[in-house]
């Protein structure tokens, strides 16, 4: 059995939905940093993998799956520094006790 | 020449305005202003005057003002001989006036606006003798009158001069309908109305006959009512409210004249009337109010009442002088008599001011006191009065002249009336300025009154006035050539000349009246009491009018008076019987439309409301607040949407 784009795909696609599952269960809010990460890597393997299986002579999957990767650490940083600025003003890091935005 | 013209009647016009804005902060208060033009204007009808006396050709100059359909309505002005000496006597006598109010007005409420007046009216009287169309005459006819109101009732918180000033409006108004009849008479028959296109009609025999007559007789109705004559000449005393300077202008000198000037402006047409059937109307009317105003004169106190009615009595002189073809008698007398009777007037103005009353039986011994006012009315009285070489002297005798050789009857009806005249003037002349002082006694109590000469303002325009009064008559002087005969005449007809039997009559009679008047009032021979009670039934109805008054009392004014109480009860039930029923209606509507109001529109409004808040609230718990609900939300979104894709 040869590996090809399909098994790719799927992978791909059980990591979001893990990811996706993550965040809309997890309390933590750095738990759904990391699901957000887990996302943007099932997004990354799409890319690369329609590179080498649908046009291996161009680049731009790779390129585009950098550009994903140096977004993923800022958007952890940026993440990070509000879990930080919410735990000193709220004192929890629980997003379910974060209701600020409720009526 | 022409333009000058032009600006005579606009110099007083402008300052009526000028005074009327500014008044207060004018030279003078107005005063000057109102002088300035009235002088200027003097001037420039001077210069007129010298044009037309070098024997230069009568001006005219007209323009299109208003286009009915295909007849043009032309307006313009017209200087001839008639012109000329009408502008003189309004623009000089108005001058002295103006002075003269300089001091009579001094520290009167409302100053200014006294002069905004009188500037206006001169304007009106101005425009008004230069028309050269029924048109412009109308308007400056309308507006002397206007001006005439506005002064009469110039006090008018006083009734009496606010009654005064209707009565004047009301009467001359009806003199004026008539007059407006025959000007529009003139229009539809003739299709024109200018002077010169009615004679040139009247001449060519296109107006003639019955209707000739008539449109005479309907102008002359606006002759009788701004003139003062009998039936019509009920206002003319009681306009005697009005300041006196207004008296002396307005209801002596000019306005009133204005209906003599309107017979004469139009003499061709009553001449041309058959068998002189509305000269002869003319006639009879102003000698009757001659005679019956010159009786009335006799038992008035009031010194300004006498010389109301000795001028009713004088302008009918003027009629009578016209009726009996004496073209350029009426206007020599017209002359004359507005230089004396507003030295007259003046002079009254000046006693009155001194004495504070009108009562000339509360006068006497004046002429020490206030010697100015004494000399000048004694030369206006005696000029009034026709004794020689005096103004009145003149221009009367050719009246009488003229009667003498056209209508006998009125002739001895004329000599009656210069006898009374006479008489009168000099009653007040003894009771007013000779004789023992009333003022210091009265009751055996000491009076109140110090006469004193009135300021030289005052006593400077009555001896210019006198001078006129004295030596104004030699124009019409039958030894210095009778220059204003040449000067103004009616082609049509010829004057009768000098004759010496009537100037010895006339003059003979008026000396007969003065020895009368000073055998009653100055040597008392007998007691005037005595002569009243001896003309018993004649003093009565002197002293009630004729019963002018008490007759349109009893025939106008009462009907009138019941008609407006019957349409007043009609006003108070049925009008506003309907008033208040549509109101009653209205505010029960009203009631219905509030509880419509409150149940069905409110109802509608709340029900939206309510529905919106239920909803709301029932929404609100779709917004949690928390991040996660939100994205499964919208994973949960997406799923269906690619799954609604995939399907089909």
């Amino acid at each position: 059995m040869t590996v090809g784009l399909t098994h790719y795909l799927v992978v791909a696609a059980l990591l979001f939905g893990l990811g996706l599952y993550g965040i809309l269960t997890r309390r933590n809010a750095v738990a759904i940093l990391m699901g957000i990460e887990l996302m943007l890597n099932a997004a990354n393997i799409n890319l690369v993998a329609f590179n080498r299986y649908v046009a291996p002579a161009a680049v731009a999957g790779h390129v585009f799956a950098l550009v994903v990767i140096t977004l993923a650490a800022c958007e952890a940083a940026v993440g990070l520094a509000l879990v930080m600025a919410v735990y000193r003003n709220l004192e929890t890091i629980h997003v379910d006790e974060i209701n600020l935005m409720k009526w | 020449m022409v333009i000058t013209a032009w600006i005579i009647p606009l110099l007083p016009f402008l300052a009526f305005w000028l005074i009327l804005f500014f008044g207060r902060r004018l030279p003078g208060r107005g005063a000057y202003v109102a002088i300035g033009a009235m002088l200027l204007a003097a001037l420039a009808s001077f210069r007129l005057f010298l044009h037309l006396a070098g024997g230069g050709e009568p001006l005219h100059s007209r323009l299109d003002w208003l286009v009915l359909g295909e007849r043009a309505l032309a307006v313009g002005i017209q200087v001839d001989a008639l012109t000329t000496v009408m502008l003189l006597v309004v623009t000089v006598v108005g001058s002295m006036i103006f002075i003269y109010s300089v001091g009579y007005m001094h520290g009167e409420a409302r100053y200014p606006r006294f002069f905004a007046y009188m500037s206006l009216f001169a304007a009106s009287m101005l425009l008004l003798v230069l028309a050269d169309n029924f048109l412009f005459l109308y308007v400056g006819w309308e507006l002397v009158g206007l001006c005439s109101y506005l002064l009469i009732g110039f006090y008018f918180d006083r009734p009496a001069a606010a009654r005064a000033s209707m009565k004047a409006f009301i009467v001359t108004r009806i003199g004026d309908v008539f007059m407006f009849a025959g000007i529009l008479l003139i229009f539809f028959t003739i299709g024109e109305l200018g002077f010169e296109e009615t004679f040139a009609a009247v001449e060519q025999g296109r107006l003639s006959g019955g209707l000739l007559t008539a449109v005479a007789l309907l102008l002359f109705g606006g002759a009788v009512g701004k003139s003062a004559q009998v039936p019509l000449h009920v206002w003319l005393p009681d306009a005697m409210e009005g300041p006196t300077p207004v008296s002396a202008l307005i209801h002596a000198a000019t306005m009133v004249a204005a209906g003599v000037y309107l017979v004469a402006r139009l003499f061709l047409i009553f001449f041309a009337s058959p068998g002189h059937g509305a000269l002869t109307v003319v006639a009879w009317v102003g000698g009757i109010s001659a005679l019956m105003a010159a009786t009335i004169a006799v038992v008035q106190d009031d010194i300004k009442r006498v010389m109301a009615y000795s001028t009713i009595s004088q302008l009918g002189y003027m009629m009578l002088g016209l009726g009996t073809l004496g073209f350029t008698a009426g206007i020599f007398h017209l002359m004359t008599h507005a230089f004396f009777k507003a030295l007259l007037f003046l002079g009254a103005g000046s006693v009155i001011h001194a004495m504070g009353t009108n009562d000339i039986k509360r006068m006497g011994g004046l002429a020490r006191v206030m010697p100015s006012t004494y000399w000048t009315m004694l030369i206006g009285g005696l000029a009034l009065a026709g004794i020689f070489p005096l103004a009145g002297f003149w221009s009367k005798d050719e009246i009488l002249t003229e009667a003498f050789h056209n209508n006998p009857p009125l002739f001895y009806l004329g000599l009656v009336t210069s006898f009374i005249t006479a008489f009168y003037v000099m009653r007040v002349m003894f009771y007013t300025f000779l004789g023992e002082r009333r003022w210091e006694q009265s009751h055996g109590q000491p009076g109140s009154a110090h006469p004193h000469e009135s300021p030289r303002v005052m006593t400077v325009p009555l001896w210019i006035l006198a001078i006129f009064a004295a030596f104004i008559g030699m124009l019409g002087a039958p030894f210095l050539g009778n220059p204003f005969h040449a000067f103004v005449r009616f082609e049509n007809g010829e004057a009768v000349p000098f004759n010496v039997t009537v100037a010895a009559l006339s003059t003979a009679v008026a000396l007969a009246g003065i020895a009368a008047a000073a055998a009653l009032y100055r040597w008392r021979v007998i007691s005037p009491a005595t002569v009243r009670r001896a003309l018993q039934p004649l003093t009565v109805l002197a002293e009630r009018k004729y019963y002018f008054d008490d007759l349109y009392a009893l025939t106008v004014v009462r009907p009138v008076m019941w008609a407006t109480r019957a349409l007043r009860v009609f006003d108070l039930y049925v009008i506003d019987g309907a008033v208040n029923l549509l109101g009653a209606v209205v505010v029960w509507l009203t009631r219905l439309y509030r509880v419509f109001d409150l149940y069905v529109v409110d109802g509608v409004v709340n029900l939206l409301a309510w529905v919106t808040g239920r909803l709301g609230a029932a929404l609100r718990y779709v917004q949690t607040g928390r991040a996660e609900n939100y994205l499964l939300a919208i994973a949960v979104g997406v799923i269906l949407i690619i799954l609604g894709g995939l399907v089909r």
